[in-house]
């Protein structure tokens, strides 16, 4: 087996070493009753050559996102990501080590997270953020528990705008740690009235912007109404090339931000893994869940990094923790530092700018086949489209002519009654040649 | 002085020699320092190029950024030099033996990495169409079917994220089983004092209140101590096995027996399922849900941190609680049930995450079985126990290993009695080893012992290495017992930094990068 350096010989000294005649006794401690004497029902060892058949088979069973015009987003953006990412994140030393427990041997991870978070810091507006969450919609079922415990209420009040599988990973924890959500129904169009929602008993109003249907929120006076009840404002986002050039949620008022920041330097990968990226006011570090990269010297004085504040983390604090995450997104976090890195400001800007040139070119386009129409009057690379009929239909039919043309809104929200809306995202990877093939098949299919 | 077990090439030619020069740049030769991005990249530099739109009318609304926005920008060749440089900074597997107990810290094959990154796998959208997924869909059943063979159980649930994050689930699992029959006044989880950090945090995110259970003086859990402790109120009990002091937890049966009985359910943490794939089915030791941190046992990398990936094993029981997604065979294939109540997910829990768990980390872990096989995952487990419990005899003379007396699993645990009135601590030990040029095991991890030293050296490892590794340990307590303090107290001496200050990272924290404010006669 071409992973185990072990010789037969070996494991006969080693065996002799320890003194016992077979590698069995070792397992003696395992019941005998139920120790397993068969090999598992599964075949047995392949060559590199024959998994990398089996899994090429079926790999090709799937449609890639660049082989066809492609206009999927909701939550998950298909964003072209420069080959010097992927080649880096593979170097040994950030791909095969372990949290930076070690800070002397470990300075490359910690002073990539300290780079990381002043990024997503700089990016949302806020002041500090963490060095990675699971992925968005984690990071905001965190950062509600969060406002629990900053405002000692137990009540989230969550956009009906909010993405629906974000809402429904909030509602999920919540149910079993007992705290109270009300999610509000869902305006399309945007313009929905949240501030008539908020009271004195909660601890937070959740706000997506741009919202699950495109739609830019003015977060401001929804701050300003959460603030006067003495709640915080969690701002999320699923697009975090959109912040390169829409007011950032730290700008308006925001306590935490909770984002998804897959877009930047990670691939599709079929949902996962992608990176959380979570900021906060300073004053509520500690309540802050996810380790934290500091600046700090060493015995020499010179300037290095470890982790810190570990005593709000579960490895330290056990129940008492304020989360408990422990593995989170190290090398998605790397992934995401390095493309923003490549880009710096000037890159992002014009990134940003592709993309909503691209999203307003297909929303054009696309407003101008009889019978659809755009809900939105904002959007930044994603909009709403209202089709005749069932948004799943015309998105199947779209999908037998090799175009792949967005998500129906009953896919995430079944129970919702709207059947007949297809969430449209453009990006950077968008032609011009595939936004007209988009109307053109959709003129065909409707 | 007793240099028992040194292999012939340990290398010993930079001790005791000068520091050199001090050089101009901090540099010294190939140990190279490097700045932050906010140092030497600048905001109107980019590394990528985008064409600049033709004129458009925005559909922002008015809500364009006005905010500053202070990221820097680096060309390519800056940015290769920058990361490169970090990455030189960083001790991985592929750098040489990574003993730290409890992570399983295994090679990391790179076909693995090749195939996640096949198109039809990195390249597709969690909502594109499912009749343009298939491929991907059967992947997961696969991987299901690899998970359900190893551990005999009834239900996977593929979507939790990460080690504690598949907690959560199975957690959440037993509490809406409970919920369920009638029985939501189980507000109490059992967990022994030797495990992660991890179960109680999840036990208490979920509103349940930890009671400790202490380990018997073998190391293992005392199935009286959990019966004593058993009672209307506990819903579950939540077991390392092999447990943390790298111990099978040999009377499971009796202990699950004694959970069932109390109506509770027993939750498996399977950090440590390295140990026992293809020796012990988990569904025969009664248990009702275990996690498998796919980055742990499957190799996935760590990368520094993650991603992981956590999927759960459910018994009968806690199946119909599966959250979803849940991916359903029919006579028509594969199905992928998203949405909470729907047919086949009507009792589901709820939702963990967005999308379907972490595809990337499963194609990883089935590329890892399938190349290893029935045979291969089996021998894999019986390298790693064999690996620690040859390092575990080979340090027994000089240092101390508590419950020596039973068969080490896949980690050799070792206590700081050996260091008494040396003056050497465990961390300084932990340093010292740095010099040697290995990771550090686990230190002062688990709690049950004094000055915890976790050493798990996983199957990835030649008898060479492993003696060359023994070699440095030994040579290291000889060390400590003969006064050589220097070499531990100031320790590491040969790593990119001397030991750093976590107490001021801590006191005042630093937490990314401002600018700094000009010097006064700056603007002049």
């Amino acid at each position: 087996m071409r992973y185990l350096p072990l010789t037969t010989d070996d494991r006969a000294e080693m065996l002799a070493r320890i003194g016992v005649p077979s590698v069995d006794d070792l397992f003696a401690d395992i019941p005998a009753a139920q120790r397993a004497h068969e090999l598992p029902r599964l075949p047995l060892h392949k060559s590199e050559m024959e998994v990398e058949r089996a899994l090429s088979r079926l790999a090709a069973k799937n449609v890639p996102a660049g082989s066809v015009p492609f206009f999927v987003g909701a939550g998950a953006y298909r964003h072209h990501v420069p080959a010097s990412v992927d080649h880096l994140i593979q170097r040994s030393e950030f791909l095969t080590s372990y949290t930076p427990y070690q800070p002397e041997i470990a300075q490359g991870t910690l002073q990539y997270l300290f780079e990381f978070q002043t990024q997503v810091a700089e990016l949302t507006g806020m002041e500090v953020a963490n060095a990675s969450m699971y992925d968005g919609s984690t990071a905001a079922a965190e950062a509600v528990l969060m406002a629990h415990r900053v405002t000692k209420r137990r009540k989230a009040l969550l956009a009906g705008n909010l993405h629906p599988h974000y809402r429904a990973t909030i509602e999920t924890v919540s149910r079993y740690a007992a705290d109270e959500v009300v999610a509000l129904a869902p305006v399309p169009k945007g313009g929905e009235d949240i501030i008539a929602a908020i009271d004195a008993g909660c601890s937070c109003v959740v706000v997506q912007s741009p919202d699950v249907f495109g739609n830019i929120v003015d977060l401001k006076p929804i701050a300003e109404a959460a603030h006067k009840a003495g709640a915080l404002l969690i701002a999320v986002f699923t697009e975090a090339v959109s912040l390169g050039l829409i007011e950032p949620p730290g700008a308006q008022g925001a306590d935490i931000v909770a984002g998804e920041g897959q877009s930047i330097g990670n691939a599709l990968n079929f949902g996962g893994p992608y990176v959380g990226l979570f900021a906060t006011r300073q004053k509520f570090v500690r309540q802050m869940p996810g380790r934290l990269a500091g600046e700090t010297v060493d015995a020499e004085g010179r300037r290095g990094f470890v982790l810190t504040l570990s005593t709000r983390e579960q490895h330290i604090r056990r129940e008492k923790a304020t989360s408990n995450i422990c593995t989170n997104s190290g090398l998605c976090a790397l992934a995401f530092t390095i493309h923003m890195s490549l880009l710096g400001k000037t890159g992002l800007t014009r990134l940003a700018r592709a993309n909503h040139a691209a999203a307003c070119d297909l929303a054009d386009r696309l407003a101008a086949v009889p019978g659809v129409s755009v809900l939105n009057d904002t959007f930044f690379n994603e909009f709403t489209l209202r089709v005749p009929g069932k948004a799943s239909d015309v998105v199947e039919k779209l999908a037998a002519k090799g175009i792949l043309g967005g998500v129906p809104y009953s896919r995430l929200a079944p129970k919702s009654g709207l059947d007949d809306l297809i969430l449209v995202a453009a990006t950077e990877t968008t032609t011009e040649d595939d936004r007209a093939a988009y109307a053109a098949a959709l003129k065909e299919v409707l | 002085m007793n240099r028992e077990g040194r292999g012939a090439t340990t290398p010993h030619i930079f001790r005791g020699t000068s520091a050199g020069p001090v050089t101009f740049t901090g540099n010294r030769g190939l140990d190279l320092e490097e700045g932050l991005i906010f140092e030497i990249g600048r905001t109107e530099v980019t590394g990528v190029d985008i064409p600049e739109p033709a004129p458009f009318k925005d559909r922002l609304g008015g809500h364009a950024r006005t905010a500053p926005l202070e990221l820097p920008g680096l060309s390519e060749p800056e940015a290769m030099r920058h990361y490169v440089r970090l990455s030189r900074m960083n001790y991985g597997i592929d750098s040489g033996l990574f003993p730290l107990g409890s992570c399983t810290m295994k090679h990391n094959p790179r076909l693995n990495e090749k195939m996640a990154r096949l198109p039809g796998f990195a390249d597709i959208h969690p909502l594109q169409p499912l009749s343009t997924v298939k491929g991907a869909l059967e992947l997961m059943a696969e991987l299901s079917r690899y998970l359900l063979e190893l551990t005999g159980m009834k239900a996977v649930a593929l979507t939790p994220k990460a080690g504690a994050h598949g907690e959560l689930c199975g957690m959440m699992a037993i509490k809406a089983a409970h919920a369920a029959r009638g029985e939501a006044q189980r507000n109490v989880v059992l967990v022994p004092e030797s495990a992660h950090g991890t179960n109680p945090a999840t036990a208490a995110l979920i509103g349940y209140e930890v009671r400790s259970i202490p380990a018997r003086a073998d190391g293992t859990v005392d199935p009286e101590a959990v019966k004593a402790a058993l009672g209307p109120e506990v819903a579950a009990l939540m077991l390392t096995n092999p447990n943390t002091c790298g111990l099978f937890e040999r009377d499971v049966v009796a202990i699950a027996e004694a959970v069932h009985g109390a109506g509770a359910y027993f939750y498996s943490d399977g950090a440590n399922f390295n140990a026992i794939l293809g020796k012990v089915r988990i569904a025969d030791l009664g248990v009702d849900a275990m996690h498998i941190n796919l980055h742990k046992t499957f190799s996935t990398p760590h990368g520094g941190g993650g991603p992981g990936a956590g999927p759960v094993v459910l018994s009968e029981a806690l199946a119909p609680f599966a959250p979803v997604p849940a991916l359903i065979a029919t006579a028509d294939g594969l199905v992928l049930v998203e949405d909470q109540g729907a047919d086949g997910a009507e009792q589901a829990l709820g939702r963990m995450s967005a999308f379907h768990g972490q595809m990337g980390m499963f194609v990883r872990a089935l590329s890892w079985m399938l190349s290893h096989g029935a045979d291969g995952m089996r021998q894999a487990s019986e390298d790693a126990v064999l690996s620690a419990n040859y390092v575990r005899a080979c340090l027994m003379d000089v240092m101390s290993a508590p419950f020596a007396e039973r068969p080490a699993m896949h980690e050799a645990l070792f206590d700081d009695t050996w260091l008494a009135d040396t003056g050497i601590s465990t961390l300084d030990v932990a340093k010292a080893l740095i010099d040697e040029g290995y990771h550090p095991m686990t230190v002062y991890f688990p709690l049950v012992v004094h000055g915890a030293m976790l050493i798990e050296p996983t199957e990835s490892e030649s008898k060479a290495s492993l003696d060359l590794f023994l070699g440095a340990l030994r040579d290291l307590a000889m060390a400590a017992k003969t006064g050589d303090k220097e070499r531990f107290l100031g320790a590491p001496h040969y790593a990119p930094r001397r030991r750093l200050d976590e107490t001021r990272a801590a006191r005042a924290p630093v937490l990314r990068w401002v600018r700094p404010e000009p010097l006064p006669n700056a603007a002049e």
